[in-house]
Protein backbone atom coordinates (compact mmCIF):
# COMPACT_ATOMS: atom_id res chain seq x y z
CA UNK A 1 0.00 0.00 0.00
CA UNK A 2 2.69 2.46 1.02
CA UNK A 3 4.82 1.38 -1.93
CA UNK A 4 2.03 2.08 -4.41
CA UNK A 5 1.56 5.49 -2.88
CA UNK A 6 5.25 6.25 -3.33
CA UNK A 7 5.23 5.25 -6.99
CA UNK A 8 2.42 7.60 -7.79
CA UNK A 9 4.26 10.62 -6.46
CA UNK A 10 5.53 13.20 -8.90
CA UNK A 11 9.19 14.27 -8.74
CA UNK A 12 8.07 17.59 -7.30
CA UNK A 13 6.32 15.81 -4.53
CA UNK A 14 9.34 13.70 -3.57
CA UNK A 15 11.51 16.79 -3.66
CA UNK A 16 9.03 18.60 -1.44
CA UNK A 17 9.06 15.76 1.03
CA UNK A 18 12.85 15.74 1.16
CA UNK A 19 12.88 19.46 1.92
CA UNK A 20 10.11 19.05 4.45
CA UNK A 21 12.00 16.34 6.26
CA UNK A 22 15.15 18.41 6.27
CA UNK A 23 13.43 21.52 7.60
CA UNK A 24 11.38 19.71 10.20
CA UNK A 25 12.11 21.13 13.62
CA UNK A 26 13.90 18.59 15.77
CA UNK A 27 12.02 18.10 18.97
CA UNK A 28 14.19 18.80 22.02
CA UNK A 29 13.30 15.51 23.67
CA UNK A 30 15.45 15.78 26.80
CA UNK A 31 14.31 19.31 27.52
CA UNK A 32 10.67 18.33 26.98
CA UNK A 33 11.07 15.39 29.32
CA UNK A 34 12.51 17.57 32.08
CA UNK A 35 9.65 20.06 31.70
CA UNK A 36 7.10 17.23 31.69
CA UNK A 37 8.70 15.74 34.79
CA UNK A 38 8.52 18.93 36.82
CA UNK A 39 5.07 20.07 35.74
CA UNK A 40 3.62 16.56 36.03
CA UNK A 41 5.30 16.07 39.37
CA UNK A 42 4.01 19.41 40.60
CA UNK A 43 0.43 18.57 39.60
CA UNK A 44 0.70 15.26 41.46
CA UNK A 45 2.19 17.07 44.45
CA UNK A 46 -0.80 19.43 44.52
CA UNK A 47 -2.98 16.34 44.24
CA UNK A 48 -1.20 14.84 47.22
CA UNK A 49 -1.83 17.98 49.27
CA UNK A 50 -5.54 17.78 48.40
CA UNK A 51 -5.55 14.03 49.19
CA UNK A 52 -3.98 14.64 52.58
CA UNK A 53 -6.57 17.32 53.23
CA UNK A 54 -9.40 14.87 52.50
CA UNK A 55 -7.83 12.13 54.62
CA UNK A 56 -7.49 14.36 57.67
CA UNK A 57 -10.68 16.40 57.51
CA UNK A 58 -13.22 14.13 55.79
CA UNK A 59 -12.18 10.64 56.97
CA UNK A 60 -11.23 9.18 53.62
CA UNK A 61 -8.60 6.45 53.41
CA UNK A 62 -5.49 6.43 51.26
CA UNK A 63 -7.29 4.28 48.66
CA UNK A 64 -10.61 6.16 48.54
CA UNK A 65 -9.25 9.70 48.78
CA UNK A 66 -8.31 9.51 45.10
CA UNK A 67 -11.92 10.15 44.03
CA UNK A 68 -12.61 13.50 45.70
CA UNK A 69 -9.07 14.55 44.78
CA UNK A 70 -9.78 13.91 41.10
CA UNK A 71 -13.03 15.88 41.30
CA UNK A 72 -11.29 18.81 43.01
CA UNK A 73 -8.48 18.83 40.47
CA UNK A 74 -10.97 18.84 37.59
CA UNK A 75 -12.69 21.81 39.23
CA UNK A 76 -9.39 23.70 39.37
CA UNK A 77 -8.81 22.71 35.74
CA UNK A 78 -12.15 24.24 34.80
CA UNK A 79 -11.09 27.59 36.20
CA UNK A 80 -7.66 27.43 34.54
CA UNK A 81 -9.17 26.37 31.21
CA UNK A 82 -11.86 29.03 31.37
CA UNK A 83 -9.36 31.81 31.95
CA UNK A 84 -7.15 30.49 29.16
CA UNK A 85 -4.23 29.64 31.41
CA UNK A 86 -4.26 25.90 30.82
CA UNK A 87 -3.31 26.27 27.16
CA UNK A 88 -0.21 28.15 28.18
CA UNK A 89 0.78 25.52 30.73
CA UNK A 90 0.10 22.85 28.11
CA UNK A 91 2.32 24.50 25.52
CA UNK A 92 5.13 24.71 28.03
CA UNK A 93 4.94 21.26 29.53
CA UNK A 94 3.56 18.91 26.86
CA UNK A 95 2.75 15.58 28.45
CA UNK A 96 3.33 17.01 31.92
CA UNK A 97 -0.12 18.59 31.87
CA UNK A 98 -1.76 16.11 29.48
CA UNK A 99 -1.16 12.86 31.36
CA UNK A 100 -2.59 13.84 34.78
CA UNK A 101 -6.38 13.92 35.15
CA UNK A 102 -6.15 17.67 34.51
CA UNK A 103 -5.48 16.86 30.84
CA UNK A 104 -8.62 14.75 30.69
CA UNK A 105 -10.62 17.49 32.40
CA UNK A 106 -9.15 20.13 30.14
CA UNK A 107 -10.06 18.23 26.97
CA UNK A 108 -13.67 17.85 28.14
CA UNK A 109 -14.07 21.41 29.39
CA UNK A 110 -12.30 23.11 26.50
CA UNK A 111 -14.45 21.26 23.94
CA UNK A 112 -17.52 22.23 25.93
CA UNK A 113 -16.55 25.91 25.93
CA UNK A 114 -15.39 25.87 22.34
CA UNK A 115 -18.64 24.49 20.95
CA UNK A 116 -21.02 26.57 23.01
CA UNK A 117 -21.73 28.84 20.03
CA UNK A 118 -23.36 25.84 18.30
CA UNK A 119 -25.93 25.62 21.08
CA UNK A 120 -26.10 23.70 24.30
CA UNK A 121 -27.54 20.44 23.01
CA UNK A 122 -25.79 19.92 19.69
CA UNK A 123 -22.74 22.01 20.56
CA UNK A 124 -21.79 21.49 24.20
CA UNK A 125 -23.58 18.20 24.75
CA UNK A 126 -22.53 16.50 21.54
CA UNK A 127 -18.92 17.66 21.42
CA UNK A 128 -17.94 17.47 25.06
CA UNK A 129 -16.35 14.03 24.80
CA UNK A 130 -14.93 14.48 21.33
CA UNK A 131 -11.35 14.35 22.62
CA UNK A 132 -11.85 12.47 25.87
CA UNK A 133 -14.15 9.87 24.31
CA UNK A 134 -11.44 7.44 23.15
CA UNK A 135 -9.98 7.40 26.66
CA UNK A 136 -13.30 6.33 28.16
CA UNK A 137 -14.18 3.92 25.35
CA UNK A 138 -10.94 1.96 25.39
CA UNK A 139 -10.53 2.25 29.13
CA UNK A 140 -13.92 0.65 29.65
CA UNK A 141 -13.36 -1.99 27.01
CA UNK A 142 -9.93 -2.94 28.33
CA UNK A 143 -11.26 -3.01 31.89
CA UNK A 144 -14.13 -5.23 30.71
CA UNK A 145 -11.80 -7.76 29.05
CA UNK A 146 -9.39 -7.79 31.98
CA UNK A 147 -12.13 -8.12 34.60
CA UNK A 148 -13.78 -10.96 32.64
CA UNK A 149 -10.49 -12.85 32.38
CA UNK A 150 -9.71 -12.28 36.04
CA UNK A 151 -13.18 -13.33 37.17
CA UNK A 152 -13.04 -16.52 35.13
CA UNK A 153 -9.59 -17.34 36.47
CA UNK A 154 -10.68 -16.69 40.04
CA UNK A 155 -14.11 -18.32 40.00
CA UNK A 156 -13.57 -21.39 37.88
CA UNK A 157 -9.89 -22.09 37.92
CA UNK A 158 -9.62 -21.39 41.62
CA UNK A 159 -6.62 -19.09 41.43
CA UNK B 1 7.78 11.52 52.50
CA UNK B 2 4.66 10.62 50.53
CA UNK B 3 4.78 14.13 49.05
CA UNK B 4 8.23 13.47 47.63
CA UNK B 5 7.22 10.13 46.10
CA UNK B 6 4.01 11.62 44.71
CA UNK B 7 6.13 14.21 42.93
CA UNK B 8 8.69 11.73 41.61
CA UNK B 9 6.29 8.97 40.51
CA UNK B 10 3.87 11.45 38.95
CA UNK B 11 6.77 13.11 37.16
CA UNK B 12 8.09 9.81 35.84
CA UNK B 13 4.67 8.82 34.47
CA UNK B 14 4.51 12.16 32.66
CA UNK B 15 8.01 11.64 31.24
CA UNK B 16 6.91 8.27 29.85
CA UNK B 17 3.99 10.11 28.24
CA UNK B 18 6.35 12.72 26.79
CA UNK B 19 8.57 9.99 25.35
CA UNK B 20 5.56 8.28 23.75
CA UNK B 21 4.59 11.62 22.19
CA UNK B 22 8.07 12.73 21.07
CA UNK B 23 9.94 9.55 20.22
CA UNK B 24 7.07 7.38 18.98
CA UNK B 25 5.17 10.38 17.51
CA UNK B 26 1.83 9.46 19.08
CA UNK B 27 -0.91 12.07 19.30
CA UNK B 28 -1.98 13.06 22.85
CA UNK B 29 -5.21 11.11 22.37
CA UNK B 30 -3.27 7.95 21.49
CA UNK B 31 -0.93 8.49 24.43
CA UNK B 32 -3.78 8.90 26.91
CA UNK B 33 -5.62 5.87 25.54
CA UNK B 34 -2.44 3.79 25.85
CA UNK B 35 -2.06 4.97 29.43
CA UNK B 36 -5.59 4.07 30.42
CA UNK B 37 -5.31 0.59 28.93
CA UNK B 38 -1.93 0.19 30.59
CA UNK B 39 -3.37 1.23 33.96
CA UNK B 40 -6.15 -1.31 33.54
CA UNK B 41 -3.63 -4.06 32.77
CA UNK B 42 -1.48 -3.11 35.78
CA UNK B 43 -4.49 -3.34 38.06
CA UNK B 44 -5.46 -6.66 36.48
CA UNK B 45 -2.05 -7.94 37.53
CA UNK B 46 -2.56 -6.46 40.99
CA UNK B 47 0.33 -4.02 40.69
CA UNK B 48 -1.48 -0.69 40.80
CA UNK B 49 -2.70 -0.82 44.38
CA UNK B 50 0.80 -1.14 45.85
CA UNK B 51 1.80 1.84 43.70
CA UNK B 52 -1.02 3.94 45.20
CA UNK B 53 0.08 2.92 48.71
CA UNK B 54 3.62 3.92 47.81
CA UNK B 55 3.08 7.16 45.87
CA UNK B 56 -0.41 8.37 46.81
CA UNK B 57 -1.52 11.08 44.41
CA UNK B 58 1.49 10.32 42.21
CA UNK B 59 -0.45 7.24 41.15
CA UNK B 60 -4.06 8.44 41.50
CA UNK B 61 -3.73 11.74 39.61
CA UNK B 62 -2.26 10.50 36.28
CA UNK B 63 -4.83 9.13 33.84
CA UNK B 64 -3.56 5.55 34.39
CA UNK B 65 -5.59 5.52 37.61
CA UNK B 66 -8.72 5.79 35.48
CA UNK B 67 -8.05 2.33 34.01
CA UNK B 68 -7.17 1.11 37.47
CA UNK B 69 -10.43 2.24 39.04
CA UNK B 70 -12.50 0.86 36.14
CA UNK B 71 -11.04 -2.61 36.73
CA UNK B 72 -11.36 -2.12 40.48
CA UNK B 73 -15.07 -1.33 40.34
CA UNK B 74 -15.70 -4.21 37.94
CA UNK B 75 -13.81 -6.68 40.12
CA UNK B 76 -15.47 -5.59 43.37
CA UNK B 77 -18.90 -6.20 41.89
CA UNK B 78 -17.77 -9.38 40.11
CA UNK B 79 -16.82 -10.94 43.41
CA UNK B 80 -20.43 -10.59 44.54
CA UNK B 81 -22.41 -11.24 41.39
CA UNK B 82 -20.07 -13.09 39.04
CA UNK B 83 -19.72 -12.11 35.38
CA UNK B 84 -22.77 -9.79 35.41
CA UNK B 85 -21.00 -7.75 38.06
CA UNK B 86 -18.25 -6.89 35.58
CA UNK B 87 -20.74 -4.79 33.61
CA UNK B 88 -22.76 -3.39 36.50
CA UNK B 89 -19.78 -2.42 38.64
CA UNK B 90 -17.63 -0.87 35.92
CA UNK B 91 -18.20 2.78 36.86
CA UNK B 92 -18.64 2.24 40.58
CA UNK B 93 -15.26 3.72 41.54
CA UNK B 94 -14.62 5.96 38.54
CA UNK B 95 -17.88 7.86 38.72
CA UNK B 96 -16.32 10.91 40.42
CA UNK B 97 -13.88 11.67 37.59
CA UNK B 98 -16.42 11.39 34.80
CA UNK B 99 -19.26 13.12 36.63
CA UNK B 100 -16.92 15.92 37.70
CA UNK B 101 -15.75 16.33 34.09
CA UNK B 102 -19.35 16.50 32.81
CA UNK B 103 -20.63 18.79 35.57
CA UNK B 104 -17.73 21.22 35.41
CA UNK B 105 -17.75 21.03 31.61
CA UNK B 106 -21.32 22.30 31.50
CA UNK B 107 -20.67 24.90 34.20
CA UNK B 108 -17.57 26.01 32.33
CA UNK B 109 -19.54 26.34 29.10
CA UNK B 110 -22.10 28.46 30.95
CA UNK B 111 -19.53 30.71 32.59
CA UNK B 112 -16.85 31.20 29.97
CA UNK B 113 -16.80 32.35 26.39
CA UNK B 114 -14.47 30.73 23.85
CA UNK B 115 -11.20 32.62 23.33
CA UNK B 116 -9.45 33.39 20.08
Amino acid sequence: MAKEKNQRKSPDETQYQAIQQEKEIKRPIIQNCIKAFFVGGLICLIGQVITTFYIYFFDFTEQTAGNPTVATIIFITMLLTGFGLYDKIGQFSGAGSAVPVTGFGNSVISSAIEHRTEGFILGVGANMFKLAGPVIVYGVFAAFVIAIIKTILMKWMGL
Amino acid sequence: MIFFWAFVVGGIICVIGQILMDVFKLTPAHTLTTFVVFGAILDGLGLYEPLIDFAGAGATVPITSFGNSLVHGAMAEAEEHGLIGVVTGMFEVTSSGISAAIIFGVIGALLFKPKG
